[in-house]
C-alpha cells in the first residue's frame, strides 16, 4: 500500500458494486464499476436518470458502502467491500469535497457560517476560517450574500456557497452531482471552470456528474453510466 | 463557532417558549420544597421561640401539639416546687373556629400565663405586649385582624393590641395570644342554658361528694362560675413549660417530674420531634411524593423537547456528519442546548418563584441547600433527558443528508 500523497490516482474504483435491498425488492444500481481518476483530472460522468450515478458517487464519497468492490483515494484503501479501512468521517473531513444537486446548506448557520464550519471542522482558528471562507465566497461572487441564512439566498447563490464549502479544505476529491441543475448556463460553466482550476492547480481528482453536454469541453475524461454498467467514452470535442 | 447557540438563535421565539414552560414546571418543584420548608418552619418556630426547657403534658399523651392534653392547672406550683426549676408556665392551647363578616375565622388560641408572661417573647411587628389581665389578644398577620380591632369570642369582646409574623400552628392557622384566663374561658365558652344545666348537674354531684358533704359550703359555691371553684372543677390547662435555673442538669429535673403517676414530660427537642413525626411527617411524605412526581414529568418532558429539537436538526446532523463533524461535535451540539434549557429554565423558576410565592397563603421557604440540591437535579434530568436525542442523532446516517 502507498502512503498518502504519493499515488499518481487521486480515485482508484474497483469493480463496484452495489444492490439494495433483498428478495423481491432487490435493485441492482452498480454492477462491477470500475474508474480511475488522476490527480489534477476532471471526470464527467453521464447518463440517463436511475443509471447508478449518485449511487457510484457516494459510494466513492465515502457515505454509501459499496456491497462488493474496492475503494482507494490517493493509495490508500479506504473500502474493502462494505467495511471501511479507515475512520470514515475525519477522512471525509480531511480528503472529500461534496456538492450534490440540493444545496444542503445548513439552515441555522449563514451562508459564511456554512462555510467557515468545514474549515473550523478541520481544525482552523475561527478568524482564519472566517477570512478564508470570504475569500473563497467573494471568488464565487456571493460574498455580499455572506451574513444572510440559506433561506434568504436564491438556488443559485446557495449552490455557489455549497461550492465553496466542498472546496474551502482544498480536498484531494471533489465529488458533485449535477451541481449545476440551479445555475444559469454562465454560472454553470463558471464552477465547471472552477473545478477544472482546483483540479489542475491542487491536483485533485474531480468527478462530475451532469447533464450539460455545453460544457462538456471543460473535462479532461468522459464516463457514462446505464442500468448500472460504467464504461469510459470518446471525448466528444475530441471526436468532433 | 457554537453550533448549538446559532441553532438555539434560529428558532429563538419557540426556544423562548419552551425554556419559559420548563420554567414554569420548575417552579412547581421549587415551591413544593419550599411549601416544605415552609411547614416544618411554621410548626416549629411557637416551640423554638417559646423557649421551655422542659414541657410536662399529660400521662401517656405526646403533648399539646400532637394530640389532645389535659393537666390539672396547680401542677403549675407542683413544678415550681422542683429543685433547679426557675420558671413554671402554663400552656394553654387549642383551635376554635368563628364566623366573621361571614367568613369562617380560624384561630389557634394560646394563653400566656399572666402576669409572668406578657408576649414578650413575640416577634411584634406592630403593637405592643398584653398590659392587662383581660380582654387584649396578640393576633398574627395571617389572621388579617388590624391593631386597635374588636374581636368577639363567646361572650366578651378582645382588642387586638399587637401582631406578630409567622405564629402560625402546624396545621397553618395564625396564632392568637391571651392571657391563660382569657384562653380558658375561649375554650370553655358555653351558651347559658348549658350552663345552667351544668351547674345544677355540679351541684347533685357535690351532694355525693365526701370534701362537699363535710364542708356544706362548697355546695353552696356549686352554682358559680366553674374558675371559682377550687376544690370540685378547676379548669385543666394543656401542658406546663418550665424552665431551669442555670447550671442546672435538665435531665435531672426531668427523672425527678417523669415520676410522677399523673403526667410525662419531654425535653423541647422531644416536643419539635414530636411535632415533626406527628402532624408534619404525612404532610412532609405527601409533598416530598408530589416533588418525585413532579421532577420525573419534567424529566420526561424535557426528554419530548429534546428528541423534537433533534428531529428537528437531524437533516443537519446528516450534513454534518457527511462533511466530516466528529461525534463529539454532534453530541455537545445536544447537550449544550440541553443544558442551555436546563439552567434558563432554572432561571425562570427562580426569578418567578420568588416573586409569586410570598403571595401564597403559607409560607413558601427557599433554602440555599434546597436551591443547590434542586440544580443538580436540574442538570442531571437536562442530561438524562438529552439521550434520547442523541441516540436518535447517532443513528442519522450522512447519506440522508442526499434525502
Ligand atoms: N436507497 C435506495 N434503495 C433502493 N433503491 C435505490 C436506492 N437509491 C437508489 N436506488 C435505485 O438504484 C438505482 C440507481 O439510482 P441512482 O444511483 O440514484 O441513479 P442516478 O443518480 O443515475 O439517477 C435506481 O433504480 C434507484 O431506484
Ligand atoms: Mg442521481
Amino acid at each position: 500500500m502507498t502512503a498518502i500523497g504519493q499515488s499518481e490516482f487521486a480515485i482508484q474504483a474497483e469493480g463496484l458494486t452495489k444492490v439494495y435491498g433483498s428478495g423481491n425488492t432487490e435493485v441492482v444500481a452498480m454492477r462491477d464499476a470500475t474508474m480511475e481518476v488522476k490527480r489534477g483530472e476532471v471526470l464527467a460522468l453521464l447518463g440517463p436518470s436511475g443509471a447508478g450515478k449518485s449511487t457510484f458517487l457516494t459510494a466513492v464519497g465515502l457515505i454509501n458502502p459499496p456491497t462488493r468492490g474496492r475503494i482507494t483515494i490517493r493509495g490508500q484503501v479506504v473500502m474493502d467491500g462494505p467495511a471501511a479501512q479507515t475512520n470514515l468521517r475525519s477522512f471525509r473531513r480531511r480528503h472529500i469535497g461534496f456538492v450534490f444537486q440540493k444545496s444542503n446548506l445548513i439552515p441555522f448557520l449563514t451562508a459564511v457560517e456554512n462555510v467557515q464550519v468545514a474549515l473550523e471542522l478541520n481544525g482552523a482558528p475561527r478568524r482564519k476560517a472566517r477570512r478564508s471562507a470570504l475569500q473563497l465566497m467573494d471568488y464565487l461572487g456571493v460574498s455580499d450574500r455572506a451574513d444572510n441564512l440559506p433561506s434568504m439566498l436564491s438556488g443559485g447563490q446557495q449552490q455557489r456557497v455549497a461550492v465553496a464549502r466542498a472546496l474551502a479544505n482544498r480536498p484531494s476529491v471533489i465529488l458533485a452531482d449535477e451541481p449545476t441543475a440551479a445555475l444559469d448556463s454562465f454560472r454553470g460553466r463558471q464552477v465547471m471552470e472552477l473545478f477544472a482550476k482546483v483540479a489542475h492547480e491542487q491536483g485533485a481528482g474531480v468527478i462530475v456528474v451532469t447533464h450539460d453536454h455545453r460544457a462538456l469541453d471543460v473535462f479532461d475524461t468522459i464516463y457514462e453510466m446505464e442500468d448500472g454498467i460504467m464504461r469510459q467514452i470518446e471525448h466528444p470535442t475530441v471526436s468532433l | 463557532m457554537n453550533l448549538a447557540i446559532k441553532d438555539i438563535r434560529h428558532n429563538l421565539g419557540r426556544f423562548a417558549l419552551t425554556t419559559t414552560g420548563i420554567g414554569l414546571l420548575l417552579m412547581i418543584v421549587m415551591g413544593m420544597g419550599g411549601i416544605y420548608r415552609g411547614v416544618v418552619e411554621d410548626a416549629t418556630l411557637l416551640i423554638d421561640r417559646v423557649g421551655a426547657d422542659l414541657w410536662i403534658v399529660q400521662r401517656n399523651t405526646r403533648g399539646p401539639f400532637a394530640e389532645l392534653s389535659r393537666v390539672p392547672s396547680n401542677l403549675v406550683h407542683r413544678a415550681l416546687a422542683v429543685p433547679g426549676v426557675q420558671t413554671s408556665r402554663e400552656f394553654i392551647y387549642h383551635t376554635i373556629q368563628r364566623e366573621r363578616d361571614g367568613k369562617p375565622l380560624r384561630l389557634a388560641v394560646l394563653g400566656l400565663s399572666w402576669p409572668t408572661d406578657r408576649g414578650e417573647w413575640l416577634p411584634l411587628t406592630a403593637g405592643r405586649p398584653l398590659q392587662q389581665s383581660h380582654f387584649e389578644m396578640i393576633a398574627d398577620e395571617t389572621l388579617r385582624l388590624q391593631l386597635g380591632e374588636q374581636v368577639s369570642l363567646g361572650k366578651e369582646t378582645y382588642t387586638v393590641v399587637g401582631t406578630t409574623k409567622s405564629m402560625i400552628s402546624s396545621s397553618g392557622d395564625g396564632i392568637a395570644f391571651f392571657t391563660v384566663a382569657d384562653a380558658q374561658a375561649i375554650q370553655f365558652d358555653v351558651p347559658g342554658e348549658a350552663v345552667r344545666l351544668e351547674r345544677a348537674s355540679r351541684e347533685s354531684r357535690g351532694r355525693d361528694f365526701e370534701q362537699a358533704i363535710q364542708q356544706p359550703f362548697i355546695l353552696e359555691q356549686a352554682g358559680a362560675p366553674s374558675q371559682q371553684l377550687p376544690a370540685i372543677a378547676r379548669p385543666q390547662i394543656s401542658a406546663v413549660m418550665i424552665t431551669v435555673s442555670p447550671g442546672t442538669d435538665v435531665q435531672r429535673v426531668a427523672n425527678i417530674i417523669s415520676g410522677w403517676g399523673d403526667v410525662a414530660v419531654f425535653s423541647n427537642d422531644d416536643q419539635r420531634e414530636l411535632l415533626l413525626k406527628g402532624s408534619v411527617e404525612k404532610v412532609r411524605r405527601q409533598i416530598g411524593l408530589f416533588r418525585v412526581l413532579l421532577t420525573v414529568i419534567a424529566a420526561i418532558i424535557m426528554a419530548l423537547i429534546l428528541y423534537t429539537l433533534t428531529l428537528d436538526k437531524i437533516h443537519s446532523i446528516a450534513l454534518l456528519k457527511l462533511i466530516g463533524a466528529p461525534n463529539t461535535v454532534i453530541l455537545g451540539l445536544i447537550l449544550q442546548q440541553a443544558i442551555i434549557l436546563g439552567t434558563l429554565g432554572f432561571a425562570i423558576a427562580l426569578a418567578i418563584g420568588q416573586r409569586v410565592f410570598p403571595l401564597f397563603p403559607r409560607r413558601v421557604i427557599l433554602t440555599q441547600p434546597d436551591l443547590v440540591q434542586l440544580a443538580v437535579i436540574v442538570f442531571g434530568i437536562s442530561i438524562v433527558a438529552s439521550l434520547l436525542g442523541i441516540w436518535k442523532a447517532m443513528q442519522v446516517s450522512p447519506h440522508e443528508a442526499l434525502s
